[in-house]
Formats: C-alpha cells, structure tokens, sequence
C-alpha cells in the first residue's frame, strides 16, 4: 500500500496518445517520432501520401529533417544513399513502377551496407495502369539483401517503421528495410493508432552510428572501389552473412519493443490466427488478412477447422520456424498477391518459397498455391471459402492443380 | 516586401563554405596532393590530371563522390585507392544525387549538432556519359537547390572511353567511336552536334550561382575555377574538356596541346557564368576582343584518328558550325540562339 502513495517517478515516459491516421500516416509519424534526417519524396500513388505527411510535419515544424522532393524515383533513392553514407538517418518510399525506376539505386544500398527505411506502398506494375495493390514491386529486390516486411494494419506499421530503424541500423546488419502497406487497403485506411511517446522511443531506438564506416574528413575512407573477381565474393559473403543475422536482431527488438511499449506482436515473422485445432491453413501477406479472418469465422461455424497464417518478415525468410508450423496440417493454401511468372507449378512468389522451405521438413501436408487478388481487386470471402474448400480436397488426398488464380472472369 | 539575398540564405539556412582564395599562378599551387599513386589510368590521361587538381584545389576538408567512369573503374581499383580524402562511388547517372545527398545530411547533421560544425566541401563528378547523358536529369534538379553547397564537375572525354570508347551525347559530330565506325557505305555514323552542356545549365538555371567550362592546359584559371565553385555557395557546376589519347586515338605526350588547341581553334570556349553575368576567359576571351584569330578547326581535327576518315567536306562542315557558334549565336559560344532574334527586335 505503501508504494501506491509514493510520487510517480519523474522519468515516467507520457502516456500514448490515441489518433485516428491512416497507414501512410503512422508511417509520417514514425519518422517524427525516429527523428529521421533527411527524407526524399517523389509522386507517384499510393504510397505518396506519406510525403504529403512528411511534408506537412516539415511545414508546421513538428519534424526537423532535410525534406528533399526528387526528380525521379532514381534520384530520391540515390539521395538517401549518400545522406546515410555520411551518418544520417533517411527514409524513403515508393510504389509499382516508381519503386521499379528505383531498381539500380535499390540494387546498391544493401550492396553498400546502407541502413535505409522504405515504404512500399504495394502497387501493380504497369502496363496496364493499376492504383491497386500487388506485391510485385517491393518482391522484385527478394534476392539483393533487402530486409522486407508486410504489415495489415495502421499501427503495426507505425510500430514496425521503429523496429525497421532499430534493425537496419544495428551494426551487426547495415541492411535497408522495406515496409510494405498494401495500396489503398492500408496506405488510405484510417484506424485508431497508439502513438508512443518521444521518450519510449528514444529509450527503443538508439542513434544511428555508422562508425568506421563514415564518410568523412576525419575517416578518409574509399567506399565501393572497383573490386572485381579479387574480392566481390567475400564482400558478397559480408552482405549475406549479415542477412543471416538479421533473424536474431530482429527478435531481439522485438523483445524490447514488448519490453518498452508494453505491446507485443509474438512471433514476429508470422501471426497465427486459429490455427492452435486447425486441420487446414491458409498463407498470405498483407491486408488479405482481414477477409481471411472473417471467412475463417464464419466457416468455424460450420465447423470447418480452418486457421491463417500472416507471414510479416518475408526477407529474411524464418523457413523452419515457417515449415515446422505449416507441417502441423492437413494442408496448406497459400495466396499471392503477387505472379511469378513461369515459376515451378506456375505459382506465385510466397508458394515457391513456403515450398521451398517445406522440402526438409520432416512433414510436408500438400501445397496449393492461388492468386488472388491482383491489380487492388477485393479478396472476398467466398473467394476465401473457394480456395479452403480446395484446400480440403488436397487433404483427403485428391490431386489438386499447383496453382489457381481465384477471382478471375472466365 | 522584396526578400533580399539575405533573408534569403536565412529562409534557406545555407551553410557557410570555405573561403578558397585564387592560386596567384602556378608556382603558388600546395605541393600536398590528395589523389596520388595508385591508380592506373592511361598515359596522358588529361582526366586524371583534372582529379588531381580538383582536390589539388578543394584542400583536405572535401568529400568527392564519383560516378562511374574512367576516374571510378582506373582509379579505385580495390586494396589501391588513389583517394586521400574520402571518396565514395556512385552510380553512371547519380552524381547529382550524390552530391545533393552529401550536402543534404552534413547540413542537417551540423544543424542538429549530430555532428561537428565545420564547412565541408562536397564535389561530386561524372564522365560526359554520366553527366550529358543518364545524369542530365539529377544534374539539372541538383542545381535548382539553392540550399546546398556543392560542386558537380564533368570530365568530359567525348565518349564512353572506360567501357570500349563508345558515343556519348558529348562526342563531337563525326568522330570515329566503337559505335560510330566509319564503314564502307557509312562513312559518317554520328550525325549529332555535341550537347552545349555548360551553356544549358547556365540558360536554365537561374538561381545557379556559378557555372564554368575548364580545360586542365590552363590548370591555374582551371583551379580557381573550382575554389569559386567551392565558395560561392549553392549548388555549382563545371565542364571539363579532357583529351584522351584512347578515345581520341593520338600519342600520349599531345594531350596538353590538344587542350589548348580545343581552345584555339575555337570549339571549346572558356568561360564563367557568375551571378547569371558571363565572363569569356583567356584565350576565348582574346578571341572574341579580336586579338587573337581562331586557329582552323582542321589543325585540331587531323591530329586525332577519330577524325582520320574525314573528307574535306566533313572538315568544312566541322569548321562551318564553329563559325556560325562564334558569329551567329547570341553569346559567341554559349548561347546557341541566333542573332536572327536582335535583328527582328531591334533595342529601341
């Protein structure tokens, strides 16, 4: 009783302030909150909404960065590049073909061990013209040591626009994050967002210190030389070796990320959603989540034991953990918002990669792979029920194609 | 009420630079060089040459960033950087963008005071390929920023000379290049006249606070050149004629001749633009004051094989666009528009 009437300690952080932002938004305001340095902006929808956040915290002087709008896509990851080399903390973003005109400056970040942030908004690639989302764009850098992310909500993308910082920027890793907000379905959604409190984050996110490896008068260094067959592939190796660490680290913020915001994600590679009696799974990406879940509720009423899991961290890939879950079912439907065109069973880019990790796994239920939802088209719940009841037929044992596209008008 | 030059640094929150005073001559340059051994550019590289004075003339305090290109692929081949200040690459078309984000984050970093308060010079360089083609764009948008200082320097050899002497939009018209050869029904495969890179720049940046073209057979306005663009503040940007015996195809022990024959026959002038005020310089300036008479263009070309299958015709042709440049362009030189326009507007 005594200590109920003692002073609150004067460190006591402020409480979190409760808003009501959209995706783009709580990514707006994490960059406030990490006191990012310089941030490039270049037009192009959906993802751009978070610059005209951005923009607007310059212009109210709620956020003191360098607030750079580019000429191209190129030149706005170019940029961000170069601020990072010499020590700034930098964050950028784009969508569809814009992250695509990106491709050269997207290719030599990791390559250069630059802990930038991103955010995808997702985006179909041209041509035809598309607002909606696919996920094309953001899997497109999959092999170039790009740590990617997909969030479905508004505040899991605040919250995971602070780790993404605390991760990139670990000196064990030196690796750009990409957080992917599905277009439109989380980039233009408004939710009620927990916003923490300066000193929380501050507590959670040490400043960025790109040690020896900063550019400047007093560390006169040369940065990328000409390398060749000598060295490439022992500074390949570096880079792919702090991708491996990358599972660690990111665990480790996760545990103070619970630790200091008292909110906590679990498993921060994947969410499980009733999958603890499940007989079958389904395996998505993104805001496919939420008509997932619905479908699951009501076919739980009919009894189906149906469960989801919601990959979050697709680079790196946690592909035991992933293949020891998965190997608990029946079977497992996975759907892409994405294609892969020409790819084993013509399935999408998640499918070939659960299958992949799957293959060593002491037990491998059958994997169906559909595409669904392309271009910003709806993931509805019959669309869901279709491809359980698939998914069921693959448990009993009958021979289902590799790939469905759902959805689609025949 | 008018915003002065001073509210305007104020709003713009521009950094102070170095003050970098002119070389009084050539005697008078430091002996300290930061680019030195270690690098493994041709003979006669007059590209090199530029580097080393560039830096030669920043002083320690600089960061250069370099876009692909001879000066990246020869100079800082790994284990043996050439560099003694910090350099770091960057892509063909992003020297712009280098050097805008260098600028960017040591202004924001000084201001926050991440780090220490100092005038550090940003230069970041590009070949032709990289700044009169891919890096046009990020040049131009990089000089429109009034809030950073930095210099862009192009060292313009003509071509693609570190991937095979390939044409770039700065080869000038004719020249024999790896994909440009003269043939059997074809003896001219380039057609295209050489970007007016530096007159562009200047015509289409007004808030750009100084623009020059260099050539390193002058190497002391050379330098100066850049301690003004280094000082003035802003974002600036310099043209470099470099010859190069590769792409040019000439005995290395010419290229100081031919960068002032570049001058002398009047296709390459030099010149500053200051404050949006256009000061013709040295030999460019004599000509144009009538003291000296432009050398034929034919004494130039006909040292360099890349013009060896040129008829007389090719030559009269050459010589014909370098006359109009200097007697019918507005501003002998720099500003391709003809004078047709005073002729149909006459002062009043």
């Amino acid at each position: 009783m005594t200590e109920a009437l003692a002073p609150p300690p004067q460190t006591q952080p402020a409480a979190d302030k409760t808003s009501l932002i959209t995706g783009s938004e709580a990514i707006a305001v994490a960059c406030k909150l990490a006191d990012v340095d310089v941030i490039t902006a270049y037009p192009i929808r959906p993802y751009d909404t978070v610059m005209q956040y951005v923009a607007k915290l310059v212009a109210n002087g709620e956020l003191d960065c360098e607030y750079i709008v580019a000429e191209s896509e190129h030149s706005q990851f170019e940029i961000v590049k170069h601020a990072s080399a010499v020590g700034a903390r930098v964050f950028c973003g784009s969508s569809g073909v814009g992250w695509m005109y990106a491709f050269e400056a997207l290719t030599v970040t990791p390559a250069l061990r630059i802990p930038m942030v991103a955010m995808v908004g997702n985006r179909a690639l041209d041509d035809p013209g598309a607002f909606g989302v696919e996920h094309n764009d953001a899997l497109a850098v999959r092999d170039l040591g790009w740590q990617l992310v997909w969030v479905d909500n508004a505040q899991e993308a605040l919250d995971t626009a602070l780790i993404a910082y605390r991760v990139a920027e670990d000196r064990r890793i030196f690796l750009p994050c990409a957080i992917s907000c599905d277009g439109a379905f989380l980039t233009h959604s408004q939710a009620l967002v927990k916003v923490p409190s300066q000193e929380k984050v501050k507590a959670f996110l040490p400043r960025y210190d790109r040690g020896d490896l900063l550019l400047h008068p007093d560390n006169p260094i040369t940065v990328a030389p000409q390398a060749n067959e000598d060295w490439l592939m022992e500074i390949r190796r570096q880079t792919a070796a702090a991708m491996e660490r990358s599972s660690s680290v990111i665990r480790e913020a996760y545990a103070d990320f619970e630790r200091i915001f008292g909110r906590s994600y679990g498993n921060p590679f994947f969410e499980e959603y009733q999958t603890d009696d499940a007989d079958v799974v389904l395996v998505g990406m993104g805001t496919l989540s939420t008509p997932v879940k619905v479908a699951i509720r009501q076919m739980r009423q009919e009894g189906k034991k149906v469960g989801f899991v919601r990959v979050r961290w697709f680079r790196p890939f946690a592909a035991q953990e992933l293949a020891a879950t998965l190997g608990r079912f029946k079977a497992v439907g996975v759907i892409d918002r994405d294609f892969s065109l020409g790819a084993p069973y013509h399935s999408g880019v998640l499918a070939t990669e659960v299958r992949a990790a799957m293959y060593p796994a002491a037990s491998r239920p059958p994997i169906l792979g559909f595409i669904c939802g392309l271009g910003g088209r709806e993931v509805t719940v019959p669309d869901v029920k279709k491809m359980t009841d698939s998914v069921y037929l693959a448990a009993e044992g009958k021979t289902q194609p590799g790939t469905k596209w759902i959805g689609l008008r025949e | 009420m008018a915003v002065s030059d001073k509210d305007m640094a104020e709003l713009l929150k521009l950094r102070p630079t170095q003050t970098l005073d002119p070389f009084k001559g050539v005697k008078k340059l430091p002996l300290e060089e930061f680019f030195t051994s270690g690098h493994r550019t041709c003979q006669g590289c007059e590209s090199a040459l530029v580097m080393k004075m560039m830096v030669k003339a920043a002083g320690p305090r600089t960061i250069v960033l370099g876009s692909t290109g001879c000066m990246y692929v020869a100079n800082t081949t790994y284990y043996s950087t050439s560099w003694v200040v910090p350099w770091m690459h960057t892509q063909l078309g992003s020297s712009g963008s280098a050097g805008l984000g260098t600028a960017a984050a040591l202004k924001v970093l000084m201001r926050k005071g991440k780090i220490k308060e100092e005038p550090i010079n940003v230069i970041a360089f590009c070949g032709d390929g990289g700044g009169a083609d891919m890096g046009l764009s990020a040049i131009s948008a990089t000089l429109t920023h009034p809030d950073y200082n930095l210099l862009m320097l192009m060292y313009d050899n003509e071509s693609y000379a570190n991937t095979d002497i390939q044409l770039s939009g700065s080869t000038p018209y004719g020249a024999h290049t790896t994909f440009s050869p003269p043939g059997k029904v074809k003896r001219i495969m380039h057609h295209r006249w050489k970007k007016n890179l530096a007159g562009m720049l200047a015509a289409g940046h007004p808030t750009c606070r100084y623009i020059a073209t260099v050539d390193m057979s002058y190497p002391v306005y050379s330098m100066n050149a850049v301690r003004k663009a280094l000082s003035i503040g802003g974002p600036t940007f310099i043209h470099s004629m470099d010859p190069c015996p590769k792409g040019w195809d000439y005995d290395p022990i010419q290229s100081h001749e031919l960068g002032e024959l570049v001058v002398t026959t009047g296709i390459w002038p030099l010149y500053e633009v200051e404050d949006g005020v256009l000061k013709l310089v040295g030999k460019t300036r004599d000509i144009a004051d009538g003291r000296l008479k432009r050398l034929p263009v034919r004494d130039y070309l006909l040292r360099q094989g890349r013009f060896a299958h040129f008829t007389e015709d090719d030559i009269a042709y050459f010589q014909s666009k370098v006359d109009e440049s200097w007697e019918r362009w507005l501003i002998p030189g720099v500003i391709p528009f003809k004078k047709q326009l005073e002729e149909d507007r006459p002062p009043a």
